[in-house]
């Protein structure tokens, strides 16, 4: 399931106290990480519901200009694609410019914006 | 009726009945009426009363019914009746008195039947007629007498009648009186009230008459109205606001870090990520492979043109005879000027010969105006013949000029720089110009040099090269680079085969005096005035300007000195033009010089990037290598400069151009006379690029400005090369002759972004001005880095060759060390056969125990096979 992708870590599916909390964080620097691996990558964001940014890779100005902007373009695809049918949902959107590509997944709560630069 | 009666007067007799006698009213019981179908009311109504009854049928009636009958009064009557029939009328009215009446007469009948009808026909008419009247005519009204109704009276009344006849009177004063002198005084009708009566109006209270009718109109008309508001201004005022972004502190990030929703989100979300970032690292979708194929290719479409077209020639008359050019440039802001310096066309030893005839003839520095081919705009006057001479890249008024006698010239022509941007413009204002100012256009100014350096302290041999340097950064006393703050480039280099490289500084040197009587004493001097009509920019400098660094180069490895034709700087004004051309063009000119001061060693602060290194062309082909920072010597305490570090040998004749490539800054073409050469700075095993030797001497070489990989030759033969280094690297894209006397001075202009001009001097003194084609214009966006990746491939294939060198070296001497010892180490003798076989006996049962050994570790030895072996 959503565990074993990761896989370095396993979890009974159910936090064990404060161990468990403490996986969940490893979890989450585990795939962050995996993710700021991938060639190419220039920035990771994990932004929550408000646009507050919780944990950068990029330095503080820079991060929460993305975040504010990011997140009000992605509330803004996020309505649009409600209007059309209200049953749908937004899951990824991708930014494609002149220099990068940005990545942004969204979730109730959270945000995570991705940029990339890409193959050339 | 009544008055029908006395007019009709015909005999009619009545009988007292009140009927004619034709008529006889009769009473017709039902039954008679229904027998003779004149039933009241119904055969005969009121409308149709006439009934025509027969004779027959009445005397018949009046025969069966006899005295029953109704007509039996009549019978006689009806007997003598004419005709046949007789007329009954139903006298609805009773008009004779009866019912019915008979009509007896035959011409009664006819009257009454025929009546009726001309009645009818009558009234009809007389309607229509009526009718008709009334359509067409009014009646006229017949005229009655008047009826008085009282009214006349009320005319008497008004009408005014004269009741009396008017009375007369006639005034006339007393006879004494006529004649008499009189006296008229004035008296206003104002004085007393005596004099008149008045009959002020007042306000009647009791006035009660109400106007009962009133005369108006009333007209239509479009409404308009005036208005007017007053609108409050507001002052706009700056507003502004601060803000900053909301963050999370530490402790509520770590808390969300913690979450476990984040968690969920974060691994379900990272497939899709991960599959997106994959497939932008595998290929770009977006790239336009077709635009991206056709870029390169853009230089063979269209223009097919690849040779330098001629676009203008520029020759003096009056200052070319016998001349040539030594130098040419292009003056950096105004575009279409060019500036060029004459010199003598003569040997030493001629120039020994005519000295006393050179010193009457003065040399010039001419400037060029594209728009007037015959007339050069401006002189520049010079000491002596200038070799070289440049720009100030912080203020294109100064210019700086090495002469042959050693000297270094300054000059000023912020006077003249309208002229030269004057005559750029529209040539239709010169005809203008030419009805009021003719003198002006006529004659060519002249300008004279405004500051020259001391003799004794400059250059002993005639200076080949000078250049400024940039504004960037200003030397120390002992050459360590450091922040220039005022970025005015206020330093020179010049150098000459006198074997030392000069730096100057136009600043007026610190004074280093201690007591305030020296410093009065230096003010009150009067300072030399220069000449009427030159600028007092650098009098400070005239005639007293010295050096504040000397580099000596001595050579390495052996006594001597190199003798510097060309040098190069990295961080230097001539070959890279800097991209903001001059941000201080509104400075004011000349004049900050003088105020400047040379800061005081405390002050400056060093900067780290600026490489202190330069090449430096000798006359004897040698590429140098050195460092102008002074050291200290520690035996004598003066500074000195250092021992170069390299030096490169190419060919042995007169080097005429070291240049730095614009585009790499580590780049250097080194021109020989017969060869050429491509230099890396760092790169010490020798050149990149070597080319080969040419029939024709090389004069003079220079780098494209706007191509990274093609650079010009001029050649004796007055012919250009231009050799690009994609193409071929063995011989020159392009040979084109230009003229007939040899090259002496390329250059590009830099400064319009189309970048077309080149600019070729000759050795007769003509200046050539050629079109650049659109291929030798255009670089590809990747030749840069093609170029570049061109020299690092030479420069590798230099590091191999040396390794291999190396290799090569080590090899042979290992040969050789091999074949030393081969001759040094005693011939064996020949062994004899018994110690041959001994020795192999020994090795055969060395052999046979170590197979032993070895069958006894691996446990196979067993006494079969010791036999076997055996």
């Amino acid at each position: 399931m959503a565990m074993a992708i990761v896989g370095s870590t396993v979890v009974n599916g159910r936090p064990i106290g404060f161990v468990g909390m403490w996986l969940g964080s490893a979890e989450v620097e585990d795939t962050l990480k995996r993710i700021q691996g991938i060639n190419g990558v220039i920035g990771t964001i994990v932004v929550n519901a408000e646009g507050i940014p919780i944990k950068t890779t990029l330095d503080n100005s820079t991060t929460v200009q993305y975040a504010g902007l990011l997140h009000q373009l992605t509330m803004k695809a996020r309505s649009t694609v409600r209007d059309i049918d209200p049953q749908n949902d937004l899951t990824f959107l991708r930014i494609r410019s002149k220099k990068h590509e940005i990545m942004v997944s969204t979730d109730k709560e959270y945000l995570l914006i991705v940029i990339q630069n890409p193959a050339e | 009726m009544s008055s029908k009666r006395p007019k009709s007067k015909e005999a009619k007799k009545t009988k007292g009945k009140g009927h004619p006698d034709y008529i006889f009213p009769l009473v017709l019981t039902s039954a008679t009426q229904e027998m003779f179908g004149c039933r009241a009311d119904e055969d005969v109504t009121g409308e149709n009363p006439y009934k025509l009854l027969k004779k027959e049928d009445i005397i018949k009636d009046m025969k069966t019914r006899a005295s029953v009958s109704d007509f039996s009064p009549l019978k006689q009557l009806v007997l003598d009746y004419p005709e046949d029939e007789l007329l009954l009328v139903f006298d609805r009215d009773f008009t004779y008195g009866q019912s019915f009446y008979l009509v007896l007469t035959v011409e009664a009948k006819e009257n009454i039947l025929k009546p009726s009808v001309e009645a009818d026909e009558e009234q009809m008419k007389d309607e229509e007629e009526e009718e008709e009247e009334e359509m067409i005519v009014p009646k006229t009204p017949e005229s009655h007498p008047w009826i008085s109704l009282g009214s006349e009276k009320e005319i008497e009344e008004e009408s005014v009648t004269e009741s009396r006849p008017r009375l007369r009177y006639k005034i006339s004063p007393l006879l004494r009186r006529c004649g008499a002198p009189v006296c008229f005084s004035d008296r206003s009708a104002e004085d007393g009230k005596e004099g008149f009566v008045e009959c002020p109006s007042y306000q009647d209270k009791s006035f009660s008459i109400i106007e009962m009718e009133k005369d108006m109109a009333i007209q239509a008309s479009s409404d308009t109205k005036h208005s007017s508001t007053q609108t409050l201004w507001k002052y706009p005022k700056n507003m502004w606001t601060q803000y900053e972004p909301r963050e999370f502190s530490p402790e509520e990030k770590e808390h969300h870090l913690q979450s476990k929703n984040l968690k969920n989100f974060i691994t379900s979300v990272l497939i899709r990520f991960e599959i997106s970032l994959q497939q932008n690292y595998i290929t770009d979708v977006f790239c336009d492979d077709w635009t991206a194929l056709c870029e390169d290719d853009a230089a063979l479409t269209g223009k097919t043109e690849t040779q330098l077209k001629e676009y203008q020639t520029f020759m003096d008359l009056h200052f070319s005879k016998e001349k040539t050019i030594s130098q040419v440039h292009w003056h950096p802001t105004i575009s279409g000027v060019i500036a060029v310096a004459m010199t003598e066309r003569l040997s030493l030893e001629e120039r020994i010969d005519n000295s006393t005839k050179l010193l009457l003839n003065p040399s010039y520095i001419l400037f060029w105006n594209f728009t007037d081919p015959i007339n050069p705009q401006l002189q520049l006057e010079c000491p002596d013949d200038v070799l070289c001479f440049q720009f100030c890249p912080s203020d294109p008024n100064i210019i700086a000029g090495g002469c042959m006698n050693g000297q270094v010239v300054l000059w000023d022509i912020s006077a003249h720089v309208e002229r030269l941007q004057d005559t750029r413009s529209n040539s239709k204002n010169i005809s203008n110009k030419l009805v009021i100012f003719q003198d002006k256009n006529n004659v060519t100014p002249v300008v004279r040099y405004c500051a020259v350096s001391g003799i004794e302290n400059g250059h002993k041999a005639p200076i080949t090269d000078i250049q400024w340097l940039p504004e960037t950064f200003e030397l120390s006393k002992i050459g360590i680079p450091v922040e220039n703050p005022s970025r005015i480039s206020v330093q020179l280099v010049t150098c000459a085969p006198d074997c030392c490289v000069l730096f100057w500084d136009l600043r007026p040197p610190r004074v280093m005096s201690h007591s305030l009587t020296d410093v009065k004493q230096k003010s009150e001097e009067k300072p030399l005035e220069n000449p009427h009509g030159v600028p007092n920019t650098f009098k400070h400098l005239n005639l007293t300007w010295k050096p504040f660094i000397r580099v000596s180069l001595p050579k390495i490895g052996s006594s001597g000195e190199y003798s510097p034709l060309k040098f190069s700087l990295r961080d230097n004004t001539v070959d890279c033009p800097s991209d903001k051309p001059l941000q201080n063009a509104d400075r004011e000119e000349g004049c900050g010089f003088a105020q400047l001061r040379v800061p005081s060693a405390k002050q400056q602060k060093p900067l780290e990037n600026i490489s202190t290194k330069l090449y430096v062309g000798t006359e004897d082909g040698e590429l140098v290598y050195t460092d102008w920072k002074m050291e200290k010597d520690n035996d004598s305490g003066r500074l000195l400069s250092t021992k170069p570090i390299h030096r490169f040998l190419l060919h042995d004749t007169l080097v005429n151009t070291v240049s730095r490539s614009p585009f790499f800054k580590d780049i250097i073409l080194m021109v020989c006379s017969f060869s050429f050469a491509i230099w890396k700075e760092g790169v010490t095993n020798g050149p990149i690029l070597m080319s080969a030797f040419s029939k024709h001497m090389r004069t003079v070489g220079h780098w494209s400005l706007s191509r990274p990989a093609v650079f010009f030759i001029g050649k004796e033969d007055g012919s250009i090369e231009v050799w690009d280094l994609l193409q071929n690297t063995h011989e020159p894209s392009l040979n084109q002759n230009i003229s007939s006397a040899g090259v002496t001075c390329i250059r590009t202009s830099s400064i319009s972004s189309k970048q077309n001009l080149l600019a070729v001097s000759d050795r007769l003194g003509t200046l050539h001005i050629l079109q650049i084609p659109w291929t030798l214009r255009r670089s590809s966006n990747s030749e840069r880095q093609i170029v570049r990746k061109y020299f690092e491939k030479e420069e590798e294939r230099l590091e191999y060759f040396e390794k291999r060198q190396i290799k090569h070296e080590k090899e042979k001497k290992e040969m050789e060390a091999e074949q030393q010892r081969k001759k040094t180490e005693p011939v064996m003798p020949l062994k004899q056969e018994e110690e041959l076989e001994a020795e192999a006996q020994k090795e055969y049962e060395q052999f046979l125990a170590l197979e032993k050994d070895i069958l006894k570790n691996m446990g196979l030895l067993n006494e079969t096979e010791d036999s076997l072996d055996m």
